[in-house]
């Protein structure tokens, strides 16, 4: 079934190539800006490791994309299924990495199964609102559904405890319930629901979860401990001006002053290097890749691609304002990454994954 | 229709998440917008100060050389641990936790030195000392763990050193720290805290000369601390070395003599007003204080009974005891109260005003004139010169020669010493003057009293016919050479007839040569002239023996006798007999200077003839005690 579309000459001159072309310029600015924020590690090989997952990831979007959608979704119950099987085995077998059980080796490479598992959520989650009877608002049974299907690997995941990882779980259904319609007053009342659980949920917050938020709210607060890192980042992307310091130059990332630098911060080595010109570029790009999905939501065929779409626009989009946010300061610190730029095969793959189920829907968009 | 309308309600939906996201992605850009461009100078400067440190490249001090040219004191290489606030990763609880153990200090130690500067309020890029002098393995454990403590460095710094240890160590002085007191005054103008500067003696009289202008560099460094590579620097600039007076040889040789007594020497040209030595014992050992001075030899030092830290040489006065004979044999003889001819009895003792004087020789002198009287020290002529005289005249010549004045030397603090007067006696005693007094005030005794460098310079001045110059262990000279404002070395001349010069001193030859007190000073071939002096311990108990209540020796020497070229005063405090205890003492130094005139001077040599000298001095001393 992959074979027919990818010969066919249709697909490669339908094919988005913009869209591509976008993930690959991001792509080479994440290469640069990892190979300068981790020269002075050569052993550890980021640079190649990195090229290797775009590599792999380019290729599953072409396999994604060729991929007709509604035969990933007709497989989705078994998909959940796995999936959730793959989060209850990361929580018993997986390796802690800096607290959290949120790895599980696959042969020689380490892998975060949260992250690929949260599109299997968003086409699980599709299917399910496209298939409900059409009437102006979900009821309340359905949207308990639909939270059942979204929380019990929100549950797990914060179980790791990763809870920055199972915030990003959130975002397609919020997209989902907020597109197919729910009550003003039942919206009013999430939205209030989410305000009242804050307090709440403070109490299970662990210390450091706690301390970060803390610092978000106060950099100053403990400007050697926990706000350090937002500090540094908000000195590394201010000092780079309108057009940076120069790859390779940035004071900051070469000092070593700016911490988690390849993963969570490589948005302040671009800023740093790049200047405010830098940061335009690659927003421009993510922006552009939002939009372009958005419009292919807009003229998916079917209501499932149209959700699919969004819930990959909404994560995507909830990626990047948050750790954007995050390393200007005007979000906490969490260990979200940054989809295309961040190091990281598991988050990578995702990204072009995520690409190649929008493109999916995009190839399919006219009715046969 | 249903359909379509539910269609266009998802599409306006995702439209309005669109709105959504365009608008978040504006603030993010705004947010972008205000660190890079609008604030850009402020993160800029913040990027700067994370990446370059300065560091002080701390100036040594000027050398203090001998008048040959001989190092006295110079620096030797040292480090410091210090600690920069500025960007420490580290609150400062947390570095001193950290860092203490590993350079065996205990945690307060450490704290309370970060404390003292925060305190001051310091700026942040002050390094903090907080371990001076460290050893190869205080700086190995730093270097060892500059990754965890990028906060924490090793500075060096050039350290004082003496090279003769306590040798002329209250003339040197010593250095220290600055005080905080000290900052505030306008001495220390350009001075900030944790400066090393000179804290007594010529340290500290010339630190303005010694001091040097540190440098620094401004190295760029990662966010361990790891210096990266080298910005700018401006190097130090080293302090003048300073070129004294004091001639090691002079120096050595009464030191050597003084020996483990408490006393002074202070040996100078009386031509130029040139110290050559300038000795007062017990010393210290000022290397002491080039590192922090530990509270233990500090306390031994100011709890010490003899009192290391005094410099007896011009912060003590003493009765002079028979010294003042020629001073008082000069006033009378240039008041016209004195014939020179005068010949008088001594029966042993005399009475005045109804109280009865004692002489020294118990049976009498007989008849005897000025010179025998001088050259054997006989009291009663000289109560009959005093009471010739009578206190006002004592008081005015004895000022006008150079007593009861601060002789202006080029040390700190200086004292006075004391003439009497009657309105002296009026103003701080609120007491009427007895005319008896003026009897004992004549033999220097009562409330007269003198330092040693008074002593000296008194005797300069009347042996070279009233010239005074002001003594100095700085010739202004060498500070013209460096570039430096310097003054004149003052001089007064005060009127005294040569006859009368002639008649003390060769009575003070005399003294010397004439089996007088002084034979002990006698130096064949070098005309050696001067006077003795044994005077009593204020408040000594009649019948107390011992050796702390045993009565102050002097002997203020000359040589030549004619137009001297050296005039050296030796005080031993509760040494016995002048003529015993100090008139070795002057000889030793005078026979140094004289070795060396003739070129016959050899420094082993004299060091071995000073022990067995000193040896003999004891023995005797020990005989005189049974």
């Amino acid at each position: 079934m992959l074979g027919e579309p990818l010969r066919s000459n249709r697909f490669w001159k339908d094919f988005d190539w913009l869209l591509l072309t976008a993930a690959i310029c991001l792509s080479v600015i994440s290469l640069v800006e990892i190979y300068s924020s981790t020269i002075a590690q050569p052993t550890e090989n980021y640079f190649l490791r990195q090229f290797a997952w775009v590599c792999v990831g380019i290729v599953l979007l072409f396999v994604v994309a060729a991929i007709d959608y509604h035969f990933i979704a007709e497989r989705i119950p078994w998909l959940y299924i796995l999936a959730i099987g793959a989060l209850l085995y990361t929580l018993a077998m997986g390796h802690r990495v800096s607290g959290s059980k949120s790895w599980v080796g696959l042969g020689p490479v380490a892998f975060q199964p949260s992250e690929l598992i949260k599109m299997v959520v968003v086409v699980a989650l599709a299917r399910y609102f496209s298939e409900l009877r059409s009437e102006r608002y979900m009821t309340f049974v359905q949207i308990a559904k639909a939270c059942v299907i979204s929380f019990v690997p929100i549950g797990l995941v914060a179980l790791q405890p990763d809870l920055g990882t199972a915030l990003t779980y959130l975002p397609p259904i919020a997209v989902g319930l907020f597109i197919r319609g729910v009550r003003p007053a039942v919206l009013v009342t999430l939205v209030l629901g989410f305000v009242l659980v804050l307090p709440v949920s403070w109490l299970i917050l662990k210390p450091y979860q706690k301390e970060r938020i803390l610092t978000f709210l106060d950099p100053e607060r403990d400007p050697l401990g926990k706000g350090y890192q937002v500090t540094q980042s908000k000195i590394a992307i201010g000092s780079g001006g309108l057009l940076g310091k120069g790859v390779f130059h940035g004071t900051q990332n070469r000092g070593g002053f700016l911490p988690t630098r390849h993963t969570d911060f490589i948005f302040s080595v671009v800023g740093e290097e790049l200047g405010f010109a830098g940061v335009l570029v690659t927003l421009g790009l993510l922006a552009f890749i939002i939009f372009r999905s958005i419009s292919n939501a807009q003229t998916a065929r079917d209501n499932l691609g149209l959700f699919i779409v969004m819930g990959v626009v909404g994560t995507y989009f909830f990626h990047v304002i948050v750790n954007v946010g995050m390393v200007i300061g005007f979000m906490p610190t969490t260990g979200i990454p940054l989809p295309f730029l961040s190091y990281g095969g598991s988050s990578v793959l995702t990204a072009f994954i995520a690409l190649g189920l929008v493109l999916s829907v995009r190839r399919c968009r006219y009715v046969n | 229709m249903q359909q379509r309308d539910e269609v266009e309600l998802l599409r306006w939906r995702v439209t309005f998440i669109g709105y959504i996201i365009v608008a978040t992605l504006l603030v993010l850009a705004f947010g972008f917008w205000n660190a890079q461009i609008v604030q850009v100078g402020y993160y800029q400067q913040k990027a700067e100060a994370n990446r370059i440190r300065t560091l002080p490249l701390l100036a040594p001090r000027g050398r203090i050389y001998d008048r040959e040219h001989r190092i006295i004191a110079d620096n030797r290489p040292s480090y410091n641990i210090i600690l920069i606030r500025e960007s420490s990763p580290h609150t400062l609880e947390q570095t001193a936790a950290m860092l203490s153990a590993g350079i065996g200090m205990t945690k307060d130690e450490v704290q309370e030195r970060i404390n003292k500067s925060v305190k001051r309020r310091d700026p942040k890029f002050r390094p903090i000392v907080l371990k001076e002098d460290v050893s190869v393995a205080d700086i190995a454990y730093v270097k060892a763990h500059r990754y965890d403590m990028p906060e924490i460095t090793v500075e060096f710094q050039p350290r004082r050193r003496y090279l003769e240890g306590d040798l002329a160590a209250h003339a040197l002085g010593y250095v220290g720290e600055v005080t905080e007191a000290e900052l505030a005054t306008p001495e220390f103008l350009n001075f900030k805290s944790g400066d090393q500067v000179g804290k007594t003696g010529l340290e500290r009289e010339y630190n303005n000369v010694l001091v040097g202008k540190d440098g620094f560099k401004r190295v760029s460094v990662n966010s361990f601390g790891r210096e990266v590579e080298q910005l700018d620097e401006e190097k130090y600039v080293a302090g003048n070395d300073l070129v004294t007076t004091i001639d090691l040889d002079l120096q050595r040789a009464a030191e050597d003599m003084v020996g483990d007594h408490s006393g002074a020497v202070v040996a100078l040209d009386p031509r130029t007003g040139e110290i050559l030595a300038f000795v007062s014992k017990p010393g210290f050992d000022p290397n002491l204080f080039a590192t922090r001075i530990s509270a233990a030899d500090w306390n031994n030092l100011i709890n010490d009974p003899r009192k290391p830290m005094q410099n007896r040489a011009i912060q003590s006065h003493f009765s002079p005891g028979s010294v003042f004979k020629v001073f008082m044999a000069a006033a009378g003889l240039e008041a016209g109260t004195l014939n020179p001819l005068r010949t008088i009895y001594c029966p042993g003792y005399a009475t005045f005003f109804g109280h009865t004087f004692g002489c020294d020789k118990h049976d009498g002198h007989g008849t005897i004139n000025l010179h025998n009287a001088i050259v054997s020290s006989c009291n009663v002529f000289f109560y009959n010169v005093g009471n010739d005289l009578n206190i006002g005249r004592i008081s005015q010549y004895a000022t006008m020669m150079g007593f009861g004045r601060k002789t202006g030397v080029d040390l700190p603090n200086e004292d006075q010493g004391l003439i009497p007067s009657e309105a002296w006696k009026q103003r701080v005693l609120k007491a009427k003057w007895y005319a008896g007094e003026t009897i004992s005030v004549a033999i220097g005794q009562g409330y007269v009293s003198v330092t040693p460098m008074q002593a000296a310079w008194a005797m300069g001045g009347l042996t070279t016919g009233g010239r005074l110059k002001q003594p100095h262990l700085v010739n202004p000279r060498e500070l013209k050479k460096l570039g430096l404002p310097a003054g004149e070395i003052l001089e007064e001349d005060y009127p005294i007839s040569q006859s009368t010069v002639d008649i003390v001193t060769t009575a003070m030859w005399g003294v010397v040569n004439e089996d007088g007190t002084g034979f002990r000073a006698k130096i064949d071939g070098f005309d050696v002239a001067g006077k003795t002096g044994t005077a009593q311990v204020v408040g000594k108990a009649a019948n107390l023996k011992g050796q702390a209540y045993k009565d102050n020796a002097w002997f203020v020497g000359f040589a030549p006798y004619r137009n001297p070229e050296i005039v050296v005063a030796a005080f031993i405090e509760n040494g016995g007999w002048g003529a015993e205890a100090a008139a070795p003492v002057a000889h030793a130094v005078m026979e140094t200077y004289y070795k060396k005139k003739i070129g016959q001077f050899d420094a082993k040599l004299n060091s071995i003839a000073a022990t067995e000298q000193r040896q003999n001095i004891t023995s005797a001393e020990s005989r005189g005690l049974n």
